[in-house]
């Protein structure tokens, strides 16, 4: 006998695999090696979250108690699959291109990025989805019960509540682990997905080992298996023909309505090519899950004993036979079909509550200070998706619960997916039909819900529980046609094809006149068109006219969601396409409609789009907008689109040459401004030089007055050298003829020096700086750098206009390089202005202030280009803020 | 220049092709639906020949999946996420 303790070491050791495998494979994304991770087989494997521990046990307990029926669960997904032209592709190529992150996301996006469809949506998914999840609950705690009963200690309600709560927390810290851990912008998982294709292989190769071992080693073969069938009870071809065909439009519905599997197919979906290879290779793994079901279960029957629970014959049937290792691989992959289903699960439903429903309240909660203010939201976002996977799986506890586990798997499990599938005709209406309105989807959501509440979510907790006896016979109040066995006084239905009947027909219908008879929001009709259309549009349509918004604040909402080094590459990557340079683009309406995908990608369409419109100032669509892109004459308007795109070209070009006039005009300006500044410079201290050499030459003074007026010419000599100095320097660097020197030495100790130089004994100016992070070797000349650190930091002492002025010196590496930001606490650079301010001769705010020409970021710009760097301005960080991109020189090893 | 009305014959097969991907599943539905006309009960079909008829069918539907599936190859690129960092 397999001890107790045994199996629980195993399980455990599985367990760190699990964890072994997920962190290698995100460790191989994260540096880029993941191609491997992308291949259509790991692709088809993830999908294998369909099978849950409801196939891999309650399977042959549906096949012992209703023969063949238990094929069409797998029937419906089958032909889903070879279908995959109609509607899958169609859905991965909406995803994609719509950024979208969950089943709500897509419904909320199609129908004009509506927030309450998002709610809804989510809490259909929720409270569907909780009983499946008590379903994987209850068969992991039941395998680990049939351990223990055969090693002689059977189990109590005590030690099932105690090994379903620890069940619970472990996947509840595997999943806030791997399916939390950063808020990626295109949602994937590369750990969790790895980790879910080791477990579909195992539980494949499990069940196909259970199975071999009944046919051949119980039964003796194949014909002998056919043999046994044929005298089993479920020996004749008995099916209803109501229940075979609901059956297999359930299954086939929810496969692409269930969260998980929407997250697997479409979310975490890398290349729409793989759908090619998994229309079949899916299947395929179904047939293989199902092949030895029947045999099983037969041989189940006959070998154990009357009254065995048929729902673990997977397990007890090894077990009685003495084949300990094979029961303890039937139970690892028991135990990989519960918490692969679970952990995508909580996943999938975490970022649909965390999107829908935590993060709009949190914005809302805090309007006024709106999207604009500063400091980076992701933790709140991910705060909120920790807590929404335990308490998803604090919810399936619950009804495990309150269930009592006592129900068969096939049940819940059917209640379960007709609850996923009212979101079927929402979802094919939203993708097919441009007719489709929010008010239409809706509605029909909220009917098909109820209804399936009404007649098979209620009834599912027991007779009596939450539906009282009375109203289950008579009807709610004495009215009997609301029976919830028998709808509008139909009786004698299969009690799942009534509630599935009625369900799917009245939310179907209440959406088709509920869209026909409302009219949509112009960006409804946008989205619709876009969905719809999706294989015409892949480029999408203007949608936000003119730009209310600044630049700079839109970068600044963007770091909080993205985090700032993608923000910034994202601004800089449009800037560059427009032909700019820098860090903040035009705001086009092309560029606003690309940044909310991208925000999209992270927190879902609504909550993107009410981002951005609040500091758009929501001009957002109008109709006359609508009318130009989306009436029913689009197809042709889409010719002058693609004749508009052929133009972008010419736009970037003429947007350089603006932008270079500009600057020409700008120069000039400022040129002839320092010419007349410069005679000035140059005539204060030629004046005083000339007159006091005057009064020195005429004689008759003190010794004392003498050496006064010397020291005045002194200084002014002194001043001029400098400003001539500068100019010269100046020339030089711009005519390359500078040589620089091969020196090497801690970026730390040039700080210090460049520190210690600029502010001499001045303290107003407090320097901020991570000492111990600067620890980096450099090689490159280095007394030219440390001009531009002190020519920074003697800026920042001169310009920064705060109360308490602040430097913050900050050493990071980003995107392959390593720079050093120079970010003040002032009011910073006005945006006309950050062009100028490297040009040479130019000076921003009050002449008198600087007391230099205004050639010192001129001559930082020159170094920095000479020594293979670059030197930047940094919108977007409440001050005037400096990037120095340092020589990329190979890096040696910190010391 | 005058172009065709017609696509050339590469591009027209491709066409069919996906009209067939398109024919799978209701093939497949109707195949996976014919049991339902088989006598029930007592003297009708047994389970051990359902097997064989169900499971039949649908190797046949993977493998005709598997073999369209490299006609259908789409010839439009495949859309281009916008992170191509």
């Amino acid at each position: 006998m397999v001890s107790f303790n045994i199996l629980v070491a195993v399980a455990l050791a599985y367990v760190a695999v699990l964890f072994a495998v997920a962190f290698y494979a995100e460790r191989r994304a994260a540096m880029g090696f993941g191609r491997w991770l992308h291949s259509p087989i790991v692709y088809t494997l993830s999908l294998s979250i369909y099978c849950t521990a409801w196939t891999f046990y309650g399977a042959v307990g549906y096949a012992a108690r209703s023969g063949m029926e238990f094929v069409t669960i797998y029937l419906g997904p089958t032909l889903v699959m070879v279908g995959w032209w109609w509607i899958l592709r169609r859905l991965v190529r909406i995803g994609r291109s719509q950024r979208i992150t969950s089943i709500a996301d897509l419904i909320s996006s199609r129908f004009g990025k509506s927030t309450s469809l998002g709610v809804i949506v989510t809490l259909i998914a929720v409270v569907a989805a909780t009983p499946y999840i008590a379903l994987q609950l209850q068969s992991v705690t039941l395998s680990f019960a049939v351990f223990a009963q055969a090693g002689g200690k059977p189990w109590g309600h005590e030690e099932l509540n105690g090994a379903a709560i620890v069940v619970a927390m472990g996947l509840a810290t595997f999943t806030v682990f791997f399916g939390t851990r950063n808020l990626d912008a295109n949602e994937r998982h590369h750990g969790i997905v790895m980790a879910i294709a080791v477990e579909a292989v195992v539980k494949l190769l499990a069940l196909l080992a259970v199975g071999i071992f009944v046919v051949w080693g119980i039964a003796g073969g194949p014909t002998e298996i056919l043999q046994q069938i044929d005298a089993s009870p479920i020996s004749k071809w008995q099916q209803d023909g109501s229940r075979w065909i609901g059956l297999i439009f359930v299954s086939g519905a929810a496969f692409i309505c269930l969260p998980r599997m929407f997250q697997v197919l479409v979310v975490e979906n890398v290349d729409e090519r793989h759908l090619n290879i998994a229309g079949w290779a899916f299947p395929t793994y179904m047939l293989l899950m199902s092949l030895f079901v029947v045999p099983i279960a037969v041989v189940g029957l006959a070998v154990m004993p009357a009254g065995s629970n048929p729902d673990l014959f997977v397990l007890t049937v090894p077990l009685s036979q003495g084949r300990d290792g094979l029961a303890m691989v039937s139970f690892l992959g028991g135990f990989s079909s519960a918490t692969s289903m679970v952990i995508v699960s909580t996943i999938a439903l975490a970022t649909m509550v965390s999107n829908h429903i935590v993060v709009p309240i949190w914005l809302s909660s805090r309007t006024g200070q709106g999207a604009k203010v500063s400091g980076d939201v992701r933790y709140v976002i991910l705060l909120s998706r920790r807590l929404s996977v335990a308490a998803v799986l604090a919810l399936g506890f619950l009804y495990y619960r309150v269930s009592g586990g006592g129900t068969a798997l096939a049940a819940i499990g059917l209640v379960s997916f007709s609850g996923a599938v009212q979101v079927f005709p929402a979802l094919i209406g939203g993708i097919f039909w441009r007719g489709a309105t929010r008010i239409g989807a809706a509605m029909g959501l909220i009917v098909g819900f109820t209804v399936w509440a009404w007649t098979l979510f209620l009834p599912s907790f027991g007779d009596g529980a939450i539906i009282t006896e009375a109203a289950m016979l008579h009807g709610p109040f004495g009215i009997a046609w609301l029976r919830p066995d028998a709808l509008f006084g139909i009786t004698g239905m299969d009690p799942l094809v009534h509630g599935v009947m009625w369900s799917m027909t009245l939310n179907s219908l209440v959406f088709f006149m509920g869209s026909v008879f409302s009219f949509p929001t112009p960006l409804e009709r946008l989205q619709g068109a876009q969905f719809v259309n999706v294989f015409d549009y892949s480029a999408g349509s203007p949608r936000w006219r003119s730009s209310v918004a600044g630049a700079e604040d839109l970068l600044i909402m963007a770091q909080r969601i993205l985090g700032g080094n993608e923000a910034q590459a994202l601004f800089q990557r449009e800037a560059k396409s427009q032909g700019k340079a820098g860090y903040l683009p035009d705001v086009t309406s092309d560029f606003i409609e690309r940044l909310e995908r991208e925000l999209a990608g992270s927190v879902g369409a609504a909550t993107a789009h009410a981002m951005i419109g609040q500091l758009t100032e929501g001009s957002s669509v109008s109709v006359e907008d609508l009318i130009a892109v989306a009436d029913e004459a689009a197809q042709i308007l889409e010719y002058s689109n693609k004749l508009e795109a052929k133009s972008a070209e010419q736009d970037r070009t003429a947007r350089a040459l603006r932008d270079a006039n500009e600057k020409l005009t700008a120069l000039s300006v400022q040129k002839d401004a320092f010419l007349s500044q410069i005679s000035h410079e140059l005539r204060t201290p030629m004046t005083s030089i000339r007159s006091f050499s005057e009064i020195l030459r005429d004689g008759e003074m003190t010794a004392k007055q003498q050496g006064h007026y010397a020291g005045i010419i002194h200084d002014e000599t002194l001043r001029l050298t400098r400003l001539l100095d500068d100019l010269l320097d100046l020339s030089v660097l711009a005519n390359g003829q500078v040589t620089l020197r091969d020196q090497s030495g801690n970026l730390r100790d040039l700080l210090d020096r460049a520190v210690d130089i600029a502010s001499g004994n001045d303290d107003g100016l407090r320097i901020l700086r991570d000492r111990s992070g600067e620890d980096f070797v450099l090689n490159t000349d280095l007394d030219r750098l440390g001009q531009v650190f002190i020519n920074l930091i003697t800026n920042a002492r001169k310009y920064c206009d705060a109360k308490t002025p602040q430097l913050r010196i900050k050493f990071s590496r980003v995107s392959g390089q390593h720079v050093v930001d120079f970010i003040d606490n002032g009011t910073g650079i006005q945006i006309g202005n950050q062009l100028m301010i490297f040009e040479k001769f130019s000076r921003i705010a009050d002449q008198s202030k600087a007391g230099g020409a205004g050639l010192g970021l001129a001559i930082c710009r020159e170094i920095m280009q000479r020594l293979g760097g670059q030197i930047t301005y940094l919108p977007g960080q409440g001050g005037a803020a400096f990037r120095v991109v340092l020589p990329n020189v190979e890096t040696l090893s910190n010391q | 220049m005058k172009s065709s009305v017609f696509l050339e014959r590469r591009a027209y097969h491709r066409r069919r092709m996906r009209d067939l991907a398109r024919a799978v599943p209701v093939f497949g539905g109707v195949l996976i639906c014919i049991p339902l006309l088989w006598p029930q009960g007592e003297g009708g079909v047994t389970n051990a020949n359902a097997i064989v008829y169900v499971f039949g069918v649908w190797v046949v539907l993977i493998a005709l999946a598997a073999l369209i599936s490299r006609a259908v190859q789409s010839d439009e690129p495949p859309v281009v996420p916008t992170d191509e960092s």
